[in-house]
């Protein structure tokens, strides 16, 4: 993708952070297009971190822009956080409340009417087969089980782009399929999924990768493409051979 | 201890916690001086097993023993020659790396130095640190730090569990590199990972889900458990790829992986080659024109879940 559109869920163009002499991310420029599931990568202090509080709305830039769900993430940083949703590893959900307190507990704070709330719990609830666990407490629900639901609350008021950070650690492997097919799911009705993962494996799943090393974006295109370019045989070995040059990859 | 004995060996230990069955019925050895892999998501048992080994808590039944030394009986002897990192960062924070160093080393009534020839790779790519607290150090710092903790009174088995869990790509190959350095000086090492992907730093690894060793296996030869041919499916259309392959009326397993979907027959004896002929006719005849189908090799994940399905629990 080369030039913004209006499907491009994700405009950043030169986006820039200081932090007094430190540049934490370093004019950086890419789109993502409307339901595509893209997967932004990168080492530890790389500043992927910094990256994504400017997107959505929580740090403002010292230079360059960043549109989000077609509103920029500076000067409309309340609309951005209005048309986004956010699941992290440690999940938002709360654990002594029951699925579906959890559930009306959101859909209330994304200010859903309760006759929308109602709708979408039980579309929810049929498509995650909920039934039986909508009134367990969330602490008693098995890990599989809470990213998933974690993930639908995630995207309750129906956001134009959803974070995800590091989404599938710790399951088993086809559990985290599920959660794959899930994201697919959302990301074919045209949600954006905007993905931050450590495990490269993980990144292969996505439509287009980006590999951000010290504040910049060293690589992005389809894994397939990167592979090819860097030849190596995984997007692991891609990540190493870029964030480390020099090691063995 | 003769090398030809095991540096573990576990018999039928079984852990509940209440309702729960943390262990069931586990059975297995681990070789003197090998590199082996306990791979499983979480609420597997693989911390259970590790407390059980380490002497911390006692199994409901079965028994084991490490360096030839009963987990019961001899605990006291077991911990003197063991070095265990678990999977929650558990040094102290507030002192300095090198405090942290020389508190764990009092403990084991020795020192940094006698400790030198097993730490000194691992310390040395820490020691400009020395003097910062360990609570800010990088995670992957955190790990190094905690891995000479752990080996500073020189133990003959170390136990890691999850060492790998939370940090970058880059970091955790360099842990794996570091490990596999220290099998090369005669340690034996148990290590535990949910990701699957680092079973192939291991010699061997055993599979461990809801409490029960699946398969036991060299990582490099696990391919050859999967009873049947797989075929990798390709197709820019991804979510009517996964359904057009799960309406193939032989259709026996459909995960997506990665960029492709791996797709198993349900006819066991078939041809790669004619499944694959079969699938392209099937996914045209579906407008998937742009699909593309390869005869490919199982992985470990493949291996991994078709146990799943063979086990009389379903996934969660």
């Amino acid at each position: 993708m080369s030039t913004a559109s209006a499907s491009s869920a994700i405009e950043v163009r030169s986006l820039t952070r200081r932090f007094g002499a430190f540049t934490a991310v370093d004019a950086i420029s890419f789109d993502v297009a409307a339901g595509e599931v893209f997967g932004f990568l990168g080492a530890n202090g790389a500043g992927k971190t910094t990256a994504i509080r400017m997107l959505i709305g929580l740090l403002a830039p010292t230079s360059g822009s960043a549109r989000v769900a077609g509103f920029d993430v500076a000067t409309q940083a309340e609309e951005v956080k209005r048309h986004i949703g956010y699941m992290s590893q440690r999940f938002s959900l709360y654990e002594d409340l029951t699925v579906r307190e959890n559930i009306t507990l959101y859909g209330g704070i994304y200010g859903l009417s309760d006759r929308a709330i109602d709708e979408r719990t039980a579309a929810l609830v049929d498509r995650l087969d909920l039934g039986r666990d909508l009134d367990a407490r969330v602490k008693a629900i098995p890990l599989g089980w809470k990213q998933k639901l974690a993930f639908s609350v995630a995207v309750l008021h129906e956001p134009t782009v959803v974070f995800l950070d590091e989404p599938t650690g710790g399951v088993d492997p086809i559990t985290r399929r599920q959660f794959w097919e899930l994201i697919y799911a959302t990301a074919a009705q045209g949600t954006t999924v905007f993905v931050t993962t450590h495990y490269m494996d993980e990144a292969e799943y996505c439509d287009r990768i980006s590999i951000m090393v010290d504040g910049r974006i060293a690589a992005l295109g389809t894994p397939a493409e990167l592979k090819t370019r860097f030849e190596r045989e995984t997007i692991d070995d891609v990540f190493v051979h870029l964030a480390r040059p020099g090691t063995a990859a | 201890m003769s090398d030809a004995d095991p540096a573990v060996s576990a018999v039928s230990l079984t852990k509940r916690f209440g309702d729960v069955v943390a262990l069931d019925d586990v059975t297995f050895d681990v070789r003197s001086g090998e590199l082996f892999g306990l791979i499983g998501p979480d609420g597997a048992g693989k911390t259970t097993l590790f407390r059980l080994l380490t002497t911390l808590q006692l199994a409901d039944t079965g028994s084991a023993r490490v360096l030839d030394l009963d987990v019961v009986k001899d605990y006291r002897a077991i911990r003197a020659r063991i070095g265990y990192m678990p999977g929650r960062f558990s040094l102290y924070a507030d002192l300095s790396v090198e405090e942290n160093l020389r508190f764990f080393a009092s403990v084991f009534g020795t020192t940094i130095e006698a400790g030198e020839r097993l730490i000194a790779p691992i310390y040395s790519q820490i020691a400009r640190f020395a003097d910062r607290r360990a609570g800010a150090l990088s995670g992957g710092m955190k790990q190094k730090l905690a891995l000479c903790c752990a080996l500073v009174h020189l133990p003959e088995l170390l136990l890691l569990d999850e060492p790998t869990t939370g940090v970058d790509a880059v970091s955790r190959r360099e842990f794996w590199d570091l490990l596999a350095t220290l099998r090369v000086e005669g340690l034996t090492i148990v290590a535990s990972t949910p990701y699957m992907d680092e079973a192939a730093r291991c010699d061997r690894v055993a599979l461990i889900q809801h409490g029960r060793i699946l398969e036991i296996a060299d990582p490099r030869a696990i391919g050859a458990r999967f009873d049947r041919p797989l075929l990798a499916v390709r197709s820019a259309e991804r979510v009517a790829l996964l359904r057009a392959l799960r309406e193939h009326p032989y259709a026996h397993s459909v995960f997506p992986f990665g960029e492709a979907v791996h797709y198993t027959d349900q006819r066991v004896d078939r041809e790669a080659s004619e499944i694959a002929a079969e699938l392209r006719r099937h996914l045209a005849a579906r407008g998937l024109t742009d699909a593309t189908v390869s005869v490919t090799e199982p992985g470990i994940e493949d291996v991994f879940m078709a146990l799943m399905q063979r086990a009389p629990k379903a996934a969660a």
